[in-house]
């Protein structure tokens, strides 16, 4: 028969070259390029790019305010935690400060929006696995987050909360009531997802000693975030660098020594029950007062840079603005974790079994949208 | 000018219109117009009338030898083919009712009255109104073949596999043995298919298929060897009847859990579903195929499943031995409804395998507890347990 349709690249006989994405039930908007040997993982080489839309480009062309919508774009399941370093950064520039409740609100939302995020990334990675209830349970229970937050910025997905001076609107009077339900609910969902998944023998065979990055090559290769604090490292820039008021509350950074895919899973899901607790102690701390500083006319800053680095869901996130004193920013630098993170992917599949592809991939939650900016 | 294609879609388009009207409109005029113009033509009448009045129907079927007791009635409808269709049809429906309840969603809801009972007929007429790809590198003959080469091979392990001492197809005294030489020719299906589309997605899910084989195979057939024993016979009736005092689940635990691993290996279900595992390589071997030819390669698989699901039924629940106030066939499709759930079930709970650990299980666990278990048998046959 004519094999023209299953073109064996010419590597020594053997090799296949798997295109895997843009379009594969595994990949999401990138092309990795896959080159196996048997069930191996000769070579692996990850093709960015299939969503740049020049969102750095597209924000010297708007206004301060302006970008706001457009800069969450990027991560919209993490639409806060992408847009407070930029509206931090901007702040800077433009020289205002929120105020001590606006500061709060911020926290709140953004580990309400890490919260999301990660239960989308449990969800995701359930199915990967091949586990189409941890696809489902996760994805049902983060609706109850998500509706917390659409109580508080007015919107499921794309909130744009968070803007310089201040957050938009004030938070429901009924809002510690309505966290601390949901909590409770979600603290027993936890343990089940522990019994299911978790501590599931199959779950474990298929990801401990998966996909090893050790600490050394995760200093190296600049790995962020969960990722990196699966290697053992308790770095957060939360505690590192306190933005916000994190510095008045109380949290743990989990961290594990494996480096493994499954403690990667288990530092994402401890992340899950330290959010909860930051915002339970915010709750208690936040008191009434101002939530905006009201800037007359067009914000406009006086020319110089800034610098801010936070803590986004899948890592450590920065924004770098360069201002000639004009309506709009002259120039915006994102640096996104997930960016770092693909770096290191392909670092972990080569010499892994292809089954273990979904397994890797998505244990470092990387999110194409968020590289390709 | 019209192409062919064209013309022979106007012809099916066409006759497909005469099949929808001829019983509703054309039958019933020829009928009246027969009976007024009074001619007496018996074959003519016979089959109008048959065509609007299924009792009728029925009669004129027996008379030419097609009637209940008939072998071809046997074969096409009941306890055959059509029958087992429509329970693969329902345990489709079944296994996502109960993967929805699992997963605190609804499922099927809208067609039909009540709880999507209709489910099935819409996904058949969404297939059917597919259009069938058949890729250009494929080797097309092999790619035509694979759909029906797998529906036939489902559709044939249930020749011997009998629903009560009166319902069968065919009798035979190795009635065991036949379906397991006939199951071993599965992955040779999906061998074609994988090959003949072309596609390297299906190629290696098409090699797993074959690694997957061998990973439990054996174990398959050394876990019934112990119910020959027992009953020194391979004859199916017979080894329903010598579960009439004690189900074979009992003396023979160890195999029934071998032999239900098994199945789920042989079905491709999770967490042994590694040919077709969607996150890794697209759909495996069922990549290239569309319409109606998936939908007979999913109607394959799920006829395998229920002839699997009957055969673990007679070997280790007893199968149609129960208390005399039911119908021996009743007991039979309820126990058999048991362990489709059982089988559906593990897709809720588990994640998917790895190649080395399937194969790991296969001939590290499930081979040796399949020896042990012939010791078990041995020694029970020898103090007379059964």
């Amino acid at each position: 028969m004519q094999n023209a349709g299953m073109n064996i690249e010419d590597k020594g006989g053997d090799q296949l070259v798997l295109h895997v994405g843009p379009q594969h039930p595994g990949s999401g908007h990138f092309r990795l390029i896959i080159t196996v040997d048997g069930d191996y993982i000769v070579g692996a080489k990850p093709d960015p790019g299939y969503v740049h839309r020049g969102a750095e480009k597209m924000a010297e062309y708007r206004d301060y305010i302006q970008n706001i919508p457009h800069l969450e774009r990027p991560v919209i399941i993490d639409a806060t935690g992408v847009t407070l370093p930029y509206v931090l950064t901007a702040e800077r520039i433009i020289d205002v400060e929120a105020p001590e409740r606006a500061q709060y609100i911020r926290m709140i939302m953004a580990e309400l929006n890490r919260i999301i995020s990660h239960l989308y990334w449990l969800g995701i990675y359930g199915i990967f696995l091949g586990h189409s209830t941890m696809f489902m349970w996760p994805m049902g229970d983060r609706e109850l987050f998500i509706d917390l937050a659409e109580s508080i910025g007015g919107t499921r997905v794309t909130f744009s909360y968070v803007v310089p001076g201040g957050v938009r609107n004030d938070i429901p009077t009924n809002l510690k009531e309505r966290a601390l339900k949901t909590f409770d609910y979600f603290e027993k969902r936890i343990e089940e997802y522990k019994k299911i998944f978790f501590n599931n023998p199959i779950m474990t065979a298929r990801t401990e000693s998966i996909g090893t990055m050790s600490q050394a090559d995760a200093i190296k290769l600049g790995i962020t975030g969960s990722n990196l604090r699966a290697t053992g490292i308790d770095s957060d820039t939360r505690k590192d660098e306190p933005y916000c008021l994190y510095d008045r509350v109380d949290f743990e950074i989990p961290t594990r020594k494996e480096g493994d895919s499954y403690a990667r899973c288990i530092v994402r899901l401890e992340e899950l029950q330290q959010s909860m607790n930051i915002i339970k102690q915010v709750l208690d701390l936040i008191e009434p007062g101002p939530i905006k500083q009201v800037i007359g006319g067009v914000m406009r800053g006086e020319p110089g840079e800034a610098f801010v680095r936070t803590e986004a869901a899948r890592g450590t996130m920065f924004y770098h603005i360069v201002s000639d004193g004009e309506k709009q920013p002259y120039r915006v630098k994102i640096s996104v974790p997930s960016f770092r993170n693909l770096i290191g992917m392909t670092h972990l599949l080569v010499g892994s079994k292809l089954a273990d592809m979904p397994a890797i991939y998505w244990s470092l939650d990387y999110w194409p949208v968020e590289a390709d900016r | 000018m019209e192409t062919f294609e064209e013309f022979v879609k106007r012809i099916l388009t066409i006759l497909f219109w005469l099949i929808i009207i001829s019983p509703l409109i054309i039958f019933p005029i020829l009928f009246v117009v027969v009976g007024l113009l009074g001619i007496d033509v018996t074959i003519v009448n016979e089959i109008l009338t048959a065509a609007i009045d299924p009792l009728k129907a029925i009669k004129l079927a027996e008379r030419y030898g097609l009637g209940f007791s008939s072998t071809f009635f046997k074969i096409a409808a009941f306890p055959g083919f059509t029958f087992a269709a429509l329970v693969a049809t329902l345990t489709i429906l079944y296994e996502r009712k109960l993967m929805a309840k699992v997963q605190l969603r609804v499922g099927p809801l809208y067609a039909g009255r009540f709880e999507g009972i209709l489910q099935p007929i819409a996904d058949l007429f969404k297939l059917l109104g597919k259009e069938l790809v058949v890729p250009e590198k494929a080797d097309k003959m092999f790619f035509w073949a694979a759909p029906i080469l797998s529906i036939g091979l489902a559709a044939s392990l249930l020749a011997v596999i009998p629903l009560s001492p009166t319902i069968y197809i065919a009798r035979s005294e190795f009635s065991l043995l036949i379906p397991f030489a006939i199951l071993g020719f599965s992955p040779l299906v999906v061998l074609i298919a994988a090959w003949a589309s072309s596609n390297k997605f299906a190629f290696i899910g098409g090699l797993r298929a074959l690694h997957q084989l061998a990973a439990y195979e054996i174990p398959m057939l050394l876990s019934i060897l112990g119910i020959v024993i027992l009953t020194g016979s391979f004859d199916l009736m017979k080894i329903v009847e010598a579960q009439k005092d004690m189900w074979f689940i009992f003396p023979q635990f160890l195999a029934a859990i071998i032999f239900y691993i098994t199945i789920l290996s042989e079905l491709e279900r999770i967490p042994f579903d590694l040919p077709e595992a969607e996150t890794e390589i697209v759909s495996g071997w069922l990549t290239e195929y569309t319409g109606m030819h998936f939908g007979l390669l999913q109607l394959g698989v799920y006829m395998k499943f229920y002839a699997l699901a009957l055969l673990f039924t007679l070997l280790f629940l007893g199968g149609w031995n129960g208390p005399a106030f039911l119908p021996p066939i009743v007991w039979l499709l309820g126990k058999l409804f048991f362990v489709i759930t059982i089988i559906i079930f593990p897709r809720a709970v588990l994640p998917r395998l790895r190649m080395d650990q399937l194969i790991r299980i296969g001939w590290a666990w499930l081979i040796a507890l399949s020896f042990i278990n012939i010791f078990i048998a041995v020694i029970e046959s020898s103090l007379g347990v059964i």
